[in-house]
């Protein structure tokens, strides 16, 4: 099963004609997604990568039929209405990858999402990787390195840090312990699919049995895995890092997510909570394959 | 966050009706004093300055006549807040006060939506009595806002009735309006002033406008949509000059530290994402080093924003190391990376170590080239992989500064290498600067870099090389041609030079 991307997903690609969204819809392809359609208002009728563009969500679908999941490169300024335009047509799956989306646009796309019961993963994600099933955005870069870092198993990964969804994955691998999904919630301080609703996906998904998440300060997505927890709504075991100890408040570290405001947010807060409902918290990163075996025994 | 000062915040409030005490901002006394008179009566003279608890500071100052008003002002002008100068006053009427309440949008990340609230206790201290005291919220819809009559029914559950719920409500909704059109993270006033005489004033306002949003508001006039605890230094508005004129990836550059001397153990640092920029800085943080600058460069950024980045960083003097460090997985290509910071390092005459971590898709060759510039420099720059950890990194830059790992001539601290034109030569230009290739130098080897490392851009006749591409197919490939720069000097010699200006460094 896996959580969110298998190989029986029918995937299009807004923004497919782009320099990003060519090169990652070749990733995609490579590692067995099922990328159907291409959508760049302008540019119907053509073909990218051997797949059909056409210039609307709604006429791709009613040529190619329907479509589980959008994947969207556009520009940043562009995103919202690439975002409604998508949901609009029915797509309940949505990968935003751009970054720099401006927050109120992610609102408005959120309180769509609710009231159509669509989910969306991002804005500023990596995207989500089923390991030997199928990649929605760019984690891995090329499918030979995506297929040559991660080993197939059954513990998931959710991060909040791009690149460190790659690196756990890979050390995981390398340590010998399998991956089911992989997992960017986004750097942003609103995302989709926050790490408590990655976990949900995870604690229901039967080919997952742990998961890992790479954390970090700001925000209270890491409070609200441990409220998850308490509440008995995730039961497989955790074991988190989390990222940030050295900054200062009120300082930014690039994601416009890792800040502590008014003390809220703070490293220390974090990891506090998720040792009290029983997750296992690392100090350091390059702990976590042991930590991974430790809690699996 | 981008932030807003109180008179800023105050003319929002006031663009969609909400009162605001009578009053300018001042930078001199002498213009405080003809506001008061202007005024006429007792007013407040307040700092305008990003900081919570201007009273406690002694940042708020009232006045009953204008030489009082002056003086207030020149006492607070010039008044050191962290390290910002307060360089403008806010003089305004004073109220008179019957009550104080607290209203504020800011957003709620696990609900997605824009949360109201109001409370009945404003003033200083609010978020201790706000624990205590009533305080009503709303979840806002951002196409709407606050409807009139919804903002009505929150009051009066604190027991407003009458002219004063009309007033109050008006201001929420006024509060939600300026929030949502100016994209705010935060809009908050505090206090909310009844005065005696019935009317409600906003007596401060505090608004933080969505870095990523700020493109929309070029009314608000921000300089520098970042965060930052200290006013913009010279070398972080030519980054975000850097920043806003080249849209490809991520460019972050922030100084943590001015004013240090070598040997203080202050390192450039030079990170790739921001997880794994954090891990790589806790990395150096253990192992004794401080850090300079926080820079960030992700996304897939081309090798000229890399190497401009890189230029950044290394014009911080004093500094005892470089070092660079991502995720150590990258899924973009590493050696548009390791381009940029050859070339950097080239330019610079790299007297300092640099130790890079380069981990990720085509890491081999990102190592390789670093290994290859490392010849032409007088310090040692070490180059590493994903299975190199950051601690183990971390540990080669402890052992690279102790060792003193450099030439003895080589000079501190670093200057820019001049560059002669050469008379002979081919020029062209490029988007952001111009290429030059040294027609006379230009031998078998060098055209062999330029065929393999230029792809397209290249065709050799006569034995010289000539452009094969438009000007304008030729504008975008800097990141070629800086791999063909690099690559000449490591395989050939010097005869490409990519000239790639970056405004207000080393003018």
């Amino acid at each position: 099963m896996a959580i969110l991307i298998d190989e029986t997903k029918r995937v299009m690609v807004q923004g497919i004609t782009g320099r990003e969204g060519m090169a990652r819809t070749k990733l995609m392809l490579e590692f067995g997604t099922q990328v159907v359609a291409g959508c760049t208002p302008g540019k119907g009728g053509q073909e990218a990568l051997g797949v059909p563009v056409f210039d609307t969500v709604e006429q791709a679908i009613e040529t190619v039929g329907q479509l589980d999941i959008s994947v969207i490169f556009v520009p940043a300024p562009l995103v919202k209405s690439a975002a409604l335009e998508a949901m609009a047509a029915g797509v309940r799956l949505l990968v935003i990858v751009p970054d720099r989306v401006p927050l109120y646009d992610v609102l408005e796309i959120a309180q769509v999402a609710e009231t159509t019961g669509a989910t969306f993963v991002g804005p500023n994600t990596l995207g989500v990787l089923s390991v030997g099933r199928g990649v929605l955005g760019m984690i891995g870069g090329r499918a030979e390195s995506a297929r040559q870092w991660f080993k197939r198993g059954s513990t998931g990964v959710a991060s909040r840090s791009g690149g460190m969804t790659s690196s756990t994955g890979y050390y995981l691998s390398k340590a010998g312990i399998g991956l089911s999904t992989l997992v960017h919630v986004g750097g942003d301080a609103v995302v989709g699919l926050p790490l408590p609703d990655a976990l949900e996906r995870f604690e229901d998904d039967p080919d997952t049995d742990s998961v890992v998440i790479f954390g970090e300060i700001g925000g209270t997505q890491e409070e609200r895995v441990a409220d998850l927890i308490e509440r008995g709504r995730f039961t497989k075991p955790l074991i988190a890092y989390i990222g940030g100890k050295a900054a200062r408040e009120g300082t930014r570290f690039s994601h416009a997510g890792a800040i502590i405001e008014g003390g809220r947010g703070t490293h220390e807060q974090k990891v506090k909570r998720l040792r009290e409902v029983g997750a296992t918290v690392v100090d350091s990163f390059g702990d976590l394959p042991e930590a991974v075996k430790g809690a699996l025994s | 966050m981008a932030r807003l000062h109180e008179y800023e915040g105050k003319r929002l409030l006031s663009g969609v009706r909400i009162a605001v005490p009578a009053g300018r901002v001042a930078s001199s006394a002498d213009e405080a004093r003809s506001i008061a008179s202007q005024i006429g009566g007792p007013v407040v003279v307040k700092i305008q300055a990003w900081t919570t608890g201007r009273a406690n500071l002694g940042g708020i100052r009232f006045a009953d006549t204008t030489d009082q008003a002056a003086d207030a002002a020149r006492q607070l002008l010039g008044m050191k807040i962290g390290s910002f100068e307060v360089d403008k006053v806010l003089v305004e009427q004073k109220l008179d006060v019957a009550e104080e309440y607290y209203a504020a949008v800011i957003i709620d990340d696990a609900a997605r939506r824009p949360l109201l609230m109001f409370s009945l206790a404003g003033g200083s201290g609010v978020e201790e009595r706000a624990r205590r005291e009533t305080v009503v919220t709303r979840h806002l819809d951002v196409t709407r806002g606050l409807p009139d009559y919804e903002a009505r029914n929150l009051v009066r559950r604190l027991g407003f009735a009458g002219r004063k719920l009309a007033a109050v409500s008006a201001a929420l909704v006024g509060l939600a309006k300026v929030a949502i059109s100016n994209d705010a993270r935060t809009a908050e006033i505090n206090p909310l002033v009844l005065t005696r005489d019935g009317k409600v004033v906003a007596a401060d306002c505090r608004v933080t406008v969505d870095d990523y949003a700020v493109y929309r508001h070029p009314e608000l006039g921000i300089e520098i949509a970042r965060e930052l605890d200290h006013p913009p230094t010279s070398l972080e508005r030519i980054a975000y000059k850097v920043e806003t004129d080249d849209h490809r990836g991520t460019f972050y550059f922030a100084q943590l530290a001015e004013g240090f001397k070598q040997g203080d153990g202050y390192l450039g640092f030079h990170g790739a994402g921001g997880g794994g920029s954090m891990m790589s800085m806790d990395a150096i943080t253990k192992a004794g080093f401080k850090i300079a600058n926080f820079t960030d460069t992700s996304g897939n950024p081309s090798a000229a924003k890399v190497y401009r980045e890189a230029m950044i960083i290394l014009a911080q003097a004093n500094l005892d190391g470089y070092f660079g460090s991502g995720s150590g997985v990258a899924s973009q290509e590493q050696y548009h990376s390791a381009y940029g910071l050859a070339k950097a390092f080239y330019e610079m005459n790299l007297s300092i170590p640099a130790v890079i971590r380069l981990g990720g898709n085509s890491e081999d060759r990102a190592v390789q080239i670093l290994a290859d510039a490392r010849r032409h420099l007088p310090a040692a720059v070490e180059g590493y992989r994903k299975d190199d950890t950051p601690a183990f990194c971390a540990e080669r830059m402890r052992a690279l500064v102790d060792a003193g790992a450099r030439d003895a001539e080589s000079q501190l601290p670093m200057t820019r290498r001049a560059y002669n034109p050469p008379d002979n030569a081919l020029t062209f230009a490029i988007s952001g600067g111009t290429v030059t290739i040294d027609l006379d130098k230009c031998d078998e080897a060098t055209n062999a870099v330029l065929t393999e490392y230029g792809g397209p851009i290249f065709e050799i006749a006569d034995g010289k090389p000539a452009l094969r591409l438009s000007a304008e197919e030729v504008a975008g490939k800097d990141s070629e041609l800086i791999a063909c720069e690099v690559e000449c000097r490591a395989k050939a010699n010097d005869a490409v030079y990519v000239h790639l200006p970056i405004r207000g460094l080393f003018d």
